[in-house]
């Protein structure tokens, strides 16, 4: 009976304390998006970040994107053979990429790569009282730290996740094309004739977007919430992958569900 | 007698109902440097947080240049703090800019200066600290006597009027206190500023401070100047400032009684 | 400082992501095929529209011409009404037929037009009276079921009779059609 008792209490506990930490991060979200004009006044703070969430993830980005196209051009290949219609390979690499592999994957190898970046850099800057002097100096971490770090990861998330589509594509059709004898003309146009630019395309570069905001935010508050200390920073970059994880998954089942019935 | 320009009036502050000060006055004049001490924990950096405005009192109110801190709103607390320059412990030097960037920082974010006339203000702030040469070192290639100079050229770099120091000796070697504890004097008369310094180091303090606050079991427990107090009659000044194992202060933390402890686990 | 080379990398990022927005849209999607050039509209009315949806393609010998835009339902005449949006480079006569096919044997239905004989054209918002159901399995399945009975003994006719439904869809056999 006091073990059951203690089983629910800890879950309350558990429940409350997620919900405080939901409102800190919304409240977080709010701050940063009205301390954002700095960024765009001096723009070249945000160019730096996209150097470093951007342009330092797009080897493993690229390299990931050639496997995934590859691998589904040979999968999709197996099953679409059984129904002899091979032809439509080139249709299912790029609806899967384009549609869901190319957001998702992306966001989540950013959470991966740069996400943790972020929680680290902020939990440790904050550990050492960067943050705090800062403060001291009467500049606003929001404005100076979070808020550059925020648009960038905004801008990063699509340019990288179109980046995937691209790529992936260009390793189904290697697969498809030169290694198992697919016809290049039936293999683009069957592609064409069923990728709309704007149902397919769009959506995919505006899910990216969410998915963008979503993790920044995310990696933004558990380092800028994270506990002062070596553990409290590693735990944190920890959660940052967790929870960036479930809510790009979460979020597209929402999005593309929207999508799917408009 | 000069004109005080930080005040705390009865001060109270605590976290989650415990409260870390009971009723602190304190009195910091200008031109003056003056040391807070008292044992680790006793709540000394956060009386340096209160002045800046990053903590709110509980009780009583903290006020800089007659202005209560904590009534101001967001814009009239950076304006306040646009007049201090705060060296932290261990620095706190932003680690992926250089010695030259750090310094500039403050330059940079409140002025619109063209950037020769911030490099030559740069120049001049790490030539008072004696650094000028290491402009273009990272922190990471400091040492920690080095970097704890920087922090304090990028502190006076806006030449507040209050400077504020939590802690400029700990963990420095006896070379780098002394050129520290040089520079905080000669710092505070050159600027005119007025200097806190939140310390345990009895000795470096002694030398160069105008004025002493005691802080202990969150009240003043004993002010007065170096000399007042290396005499004084009191007993926890006498076993702090000789650094005695026992006495007023003890040296276990309270517990229950030492057989009571032990032979609870043999029953 | 390395700005200058963080500037250069970050220019560069942006614009592959540019460079792969624009291949995605030209090489992957469908918006150099159809719908930026400028539209006409027409709207044709079936009884039957199968499983055709917004943004099938209108095919002409074979050839896209347009695509459907929006399908409705008229609660008068029980009839859908599919609007066609046919590129303004192609015109068609005003008795033109409106056929909705099947590509391949389970594949995606469009419509698919076929020219008649008349001088003038189609104009923006003309309607296509000529139009052909489209073919559900089921009842393609249930007459040659009864086409075949009727040529057997009369307990069968009744059987498969009875097992259809809709009696109207004796006079416009489908059948006629599918070798077209």
């Amino acid at each position: 009976m006091r073990k059951v008792q203690r089983m629910f209490s800890k879950l309350g506990a558990g429940c409350i304390n997620k919900l405080w930490r939901l409102g800190a991060g919304a409240r977080l979200f709010w701050l940063t998006l009205i301390s954002s004009g700095e960024s765009f006044r001096r723009f070249r703070l945000t160019v730096r970040e996209v150097y470093f969430t951007g342009v330092l993830s797009l080897i493993i980005i690229l390299v990931s994107a050639f496997f995934v196209g590859m691998v589904l051009a040979l999968q999709g290949y197996h099953t679409l053979q059984k129904y002899g219609s091979s032809e439509a390979i080139g249709v299912l690499v790029a609806l899967a990429l384009v549609r869901e592999l190319g957001p998702v994957v992306t966001a989540l190898l950013f959470a991966g790569r740069a996400g943790t970046a972020i929680t680290a850099e902020i939990g440790l800057m904050k550990a050492t009282e960067q943050l705090s002097a800062m403060e001291m100096m009467a500049v606003s971490p929001i404005a100076r730290v979070v808020a550059p770090r925020f648009w960038a990861g905004v801008i990063a998330m699509p340019i990288l996740a179109t980046l995937f589509t691209m790529v992936g594509i260009l390793g189904g059709y290697l697969v498809a094309v030169p290694l198992i004898g697919v016809d290049a003309g039936a293999f683009w146009s069957q592609m064409q004739a069923n990728v709309d630019w704007q149902y397919d395309i769009l959506n995919g570069v505006l899910k990216s977007i969410v998915f963008g905001v979503a993790c920044t935010m995310i990696a933004l508050f558990e380092g800028y919430d994270a506990p002062p200390t070596a553990e409290g920073v590693s735990r944190a970059t920890t959660r940052t992958v967790v929870t960036s994880s479930l809510a790009v998954l979460g979020l597209d089942f929402v999005l593309t569900s929207f999508m799917i019935a408009v | 007698m000069a004109q005080s320009i930080v005040e705390i009036k009865d001060l109270s502050f605590g976290y989650k109902g415990k409260l870390l000060h009971h009723g602190i006055n304190m009195t910091f004049q200008k031109g003056k440097v003056v040391a807070i001490m008292g044992g680790s924990g006793s709540g000394k950096t956060t009386l340096l947080r209160l002045i800046g405005g990053q903590l709110k009192p509980t009780k009583g109110e903290v006020t800089v240049g007659g202005e209560v801190v904590h009534h101001q709103n967001r814009e009239g607390i950076y304006r306040l703090r646009r007049k201090m320059g705060m060296l932290f412990q261990h620095g706190a030097l932003f680690t992926d800019l250089s010695v030259f960037d750090n310094v500039a920082f403050p330059i940079r974010e409140h002025t619109d200066l063209p950037e020769s006339m911030i490099r030559d203000l740069v120049l001049m702030k790490l030539n008072a600290v004696g650094l000028r040469g290491a402009h273009a070192l990272m922190p990471a290639e400091l040492s920690g006597g080095m970097a704890r100079r920087v922090a304090l050229a990028r502190a006076i770099a806006l030449d507040p009027s209050i400077i504020m120091y939590d802690e400029p000796f700990a963990g420095l070697d006896p070379i780098s206190m002394a050129v520290i504890c040089d520079l905080i004097r000669s710092l505070n008369d050159v600027l005119g500023a007025t200097s806190i310094i939140v310390t345990h180091d009895v000795e470096e303090t002694f030398q160069f401070a105008d004025y002493i606050y005691f802080v202990a079991n969150g009240v003043v427990a004993a002010e007065g100047s170096p000399d007042e107090l290396r005499n004084s009659e009191l007993p926890f000044i006498h076993q702090f400032v000789h650094g005695e194992k026992d006495g007023p202060v003890p040296f276990h933390y309270a517990a229950p009684e030492y057989h009571a402890s032990l032979l609870r686990g043999a029953r | 400082m390395e700005r200058t080379t963080i500037d250069l990398w970050v220019g560069i990022f942006v614009a592959m992501g540019f460079a792969a927005l624009l291949s995605l849209a030209m090489k992957v999607g469908n918006l150099t095929t159809s719908d930026v050039g400028d539209t006409y509209m027409v709207t044709a009315n079936f009884e039957n529209i199968g499983g055709l949806k917004p943004r099938a393609p209108v095919k002409s010998a074979g050839v896209v011409v347009g695509r459907v835009g929006d399908i409705r339902f008229d609660a008068k005449t029980y009839e859908a009404v599919v609007s066609l949006n046919i590129d303004k480079r192609y015109n068609f006569p005003k008795d033109t037929f409106a056929n909705i096919y099947t590509a391949g044997l389970l594949g995606e239905q469009y419509v698919g037009l076929e020219a008649g004989g008349d001088e003038s054209n189609l104009q923006n918002g003309d309607k296509i009276t000529q139009t052909q159901d489209a073919v559900v399995l089921e009842k393609l399945i249930g007459q040659f079921l009864y086409n075949k009975a009727t040529e057997g003994d009369d307990k069968t006719v009744k059987a498969a009779a009875s097992t259809e439904s809709g009696a109207h869809a004796l006079d416009a056999s489908p059948l006629d059609n599918i070798g077209k």
